[in-house]
């Protein structure tokens, strides 16, 4: 655990604000208090057939700080309304801490603008608007996109649709068997077709961080444009995307702590302007008449109607309540979670850890001999245990260790070497059940 | 703990599920269907031989997956055999419906014989955990689809 860490800290909201919008507060410094910050999520105060909730499957879902949800509660109580639209009072303290929470997305990745930032519902939606729009205004038949061999369904099939309108190829970087991403082939791989290159930050299978700096670095030499999927990122690691020099940067809200149907793409805003709208109608319109119809700029050119306008501030919340504990230190505590996780759990008889890469992130993929990933998962939930076990998405990475499932513990902020020990010590009874 | 995992996990199930019966590829099957069930990663393929009257002479089966659906398919194999295909459906109608309805009992089927009954209620712990009736029932289902002509099934 980090000596020099801050615990969270962030004042209530006055009600009495005559506009709301900006929720940040500075945190005092202080040692990464666990106990204070677990006492943050009112779920985990939560018993499962009488025991405690040992929640470790953050990285399907991260649960939500009392902020997030009290951010959400006062929006609804006290000034909600349609953004972007109305004079009234209500209208304009909605969009301004609607459009706060664009300027702190931005402020979190580093982008240049908050025209940069588009709320989506998720990144998922986030990537379907890059293939459709920015895919299907700039490629053409023969041009190569480059996948890893990790990605999330998510993130293939989105290019794959693409590939059949518009007769693309697509390459994969393969994988080795500790789940690196091998970038020697991704060299060779490159070329002047090469017209984009998708690949997720951190594999939500395998754990593993892929180098992007490097795989930025050699797509821009072939003039080659890259877009990350951030999702098991931006949870674990602060990212700024000037730094990375990336171009489009995906994640969802869901699993930083935020609430679902929110997500984010960001874009440059130069590759942002240039791309056609996605979808289309209220909101995104300079103006319409039935003979022409002229688009907004980013980012409202790609936000078609009613946005998802209290997810947006409560993934604002999300942002304050991480940055007031800081990415370093989550990171910290996280890794010494993630490294213990992994002694204990290898000394697990039969137990084989599923990805073990030099760089990993949060996530524990495992398989027992003898004993299914089905069979596991239900017999840790009857010890309070949330684990995620099936093919998480990414079927082509268990075709490539050749299972069909894994369990996964991934871990959060809130996680504890003793929520480990509870884990593990339900692998060894199951070991003992299951015989 | 272990108590409430016992009623999902019993030891005919454990044995059936460690060491499926009729776990074999079947030459002259008359008769297949894959099945699949996406969320799981479960796949079996069900071979069934039916004789000119609709009787089931042989039935075997072939897959991956939880203990919970290798021990339906085999504890499935072992009663199928010399049932006509109606009563293979009504089997399955069964079955399907002690894994979802509170109070079924399977002894209302009747005039089946109550051992082969019996090892069939040990799988109705699946009521208590929903989210496992699918590999519960995967078998069946796909058994079904075999029987009716069609080579594949997906329980998503």
């Amino acid at each position: 655990m980090n000596e020099e860490s801050t615990a969270v800290d962030i004042a209530p909201r006055n009600p009495q604000q005559a506009l709301p919008g900006d929720n940040s507060t500075a945190a005092p410094p202080g040692a990464y208090d666990i106990e204070r910050i677990r006492a943050d999520f009112p779920i985990l105060k939560q018993k499962v057939y009488g025991k405690p909730l040992v929640y470790l499957d953050n990285g399907a879902s991260a649960q939500k700080p009392q902020h997030v949800l009290d951010a959400m509660n006062e929006a609804y109580e006290t000034y909600y309304s349609n953004v972007h639209r109305g004079v009234h009072w209500t209208s304009q303290a909605s969009t301004e801490s609607f459009e706060g929470s664009r300027k702190k997305v931005a402020a979190f990745l580093n982008a240049a603008s908050e025209n940069e930032i588009i709320f989506t519902r998720g990144a998922t939606e986030a990537i379907n608007l890059v293939a459709a729009s920015w895919g299907g205004a700039n490629l053409n038949p023969g041009d190569e996109v480059i996948l890893s061999h990790m990605e999330h369904h998510s993130n293939i099939v989105p290019w794959q649709i693409l590939r059949q309108q518009k007769g693309i190829e697509l390459k994969i970087v393969p994988i080795d068997d500790d789940g690196n991403f091998l970038f020697d082939e991704y060299e060779k791989m490159l070329s002047e077709k090469t017209k984009m290159v998708a690949v997720t930050h951190v594999s939500n299978a395998l754990g593993t961080i892929v180098p992007v700096e490097d795989v930025i670095r050699l797509a821009h030499d072939k003039g080659a444009l890259v877009l990350l999927d951030g999702c098991q990122a931006v949870p674990h690691m602060a990212v700024d995307v000037q730094a990375l020099d990336a171009d489009f940067y995906v994640f969802s809200g869901h699993k930083l702590y935020g609430p679902t149907g929110i997500g984010v793409l960001w874009g440059r805003e130069d590759l942002l302007n240039a791309m056609p709208p996605y979808q289309s109608g209220g909101d995104m319109i300079s103006s319409v008449t039935f003979e022409k119809t002229t688009f907004k700029k980013s980012p409202h050119r790609f936000e078609a109607g009613t946005p998802a306008i209290v997810e947006a501030i409560g993934l604002g919340a999300a942002l304050d309540y991480v940055g007031a504990i800081g990415l370093g230190n989550i990171s910290a505590h996280e890794q010494g979670v993630l490294q213990y996780a992994s002694e204990r759990l290898q000394a697990v008889e039969g137990l084989r850890i599923i990805g073990q890469a030099r760089e990993k992130a949060s996530i524990v993929s495992f398989v027992i001999d003898g004993i299914h990933a089905h069979d596991l998962g239900t017999f840790v939930d009857r010890a309070g245990v949330a684990v995620r076990v099936g093919h998480h998405c990414a079927q082509p990475v268990m075709e490539r260790y050749g299972i069909a499932a894994t369990a996964r513990a991934s871990f959060g902020l809130y996680n504890t070497r003793n929520e480990v020990d509870v884990l593990t010590d339900a692998l060894t009874d199951a070991k003992e059940f299951f015989g | 703990m272990f108590d409430e995992l016992r009623d999902l996990y019993q030891e005919v199930i454990l044995d059936h599920g460690k060491s499926p019966r009729n776990f074999r590829h079947l030459e002259n099957a008359t008769c297949l269907a894959h099945g699949n069930n996406p969320i799981c990663g479960d796949m079996l393929v069900v071979y069934l031989t039916l004789d000119d009257d609709g009787r089931i002479t042989d039935v075997a089966f072939q897959g991956e997956g939880c203990a919970i659906s290798m021990a339906s398919a085999s504890m499935m194999t072992e009663i199928l055999k010399g049932k006509t295909r109606d009563e293979a459906k009504r089997l399955y109608e069964g079955f399907h419906d002690m894994c979802t309805k509170d109070g079924f009992d399977l002894s209302e089927l009747g005039d089946f014989d109550e051992d082969a009954i019996d090892r069939l209620k040990m799988l109705s712990g699946v009521r208590e955990f929903p989210i496992r009736v699918k590999c519960a029932t995967l078998a069946w289902h796909t058994m079904q689809a075999a029987v009716d002509g069609e080579q594949e099934i997906s329980t998503e």
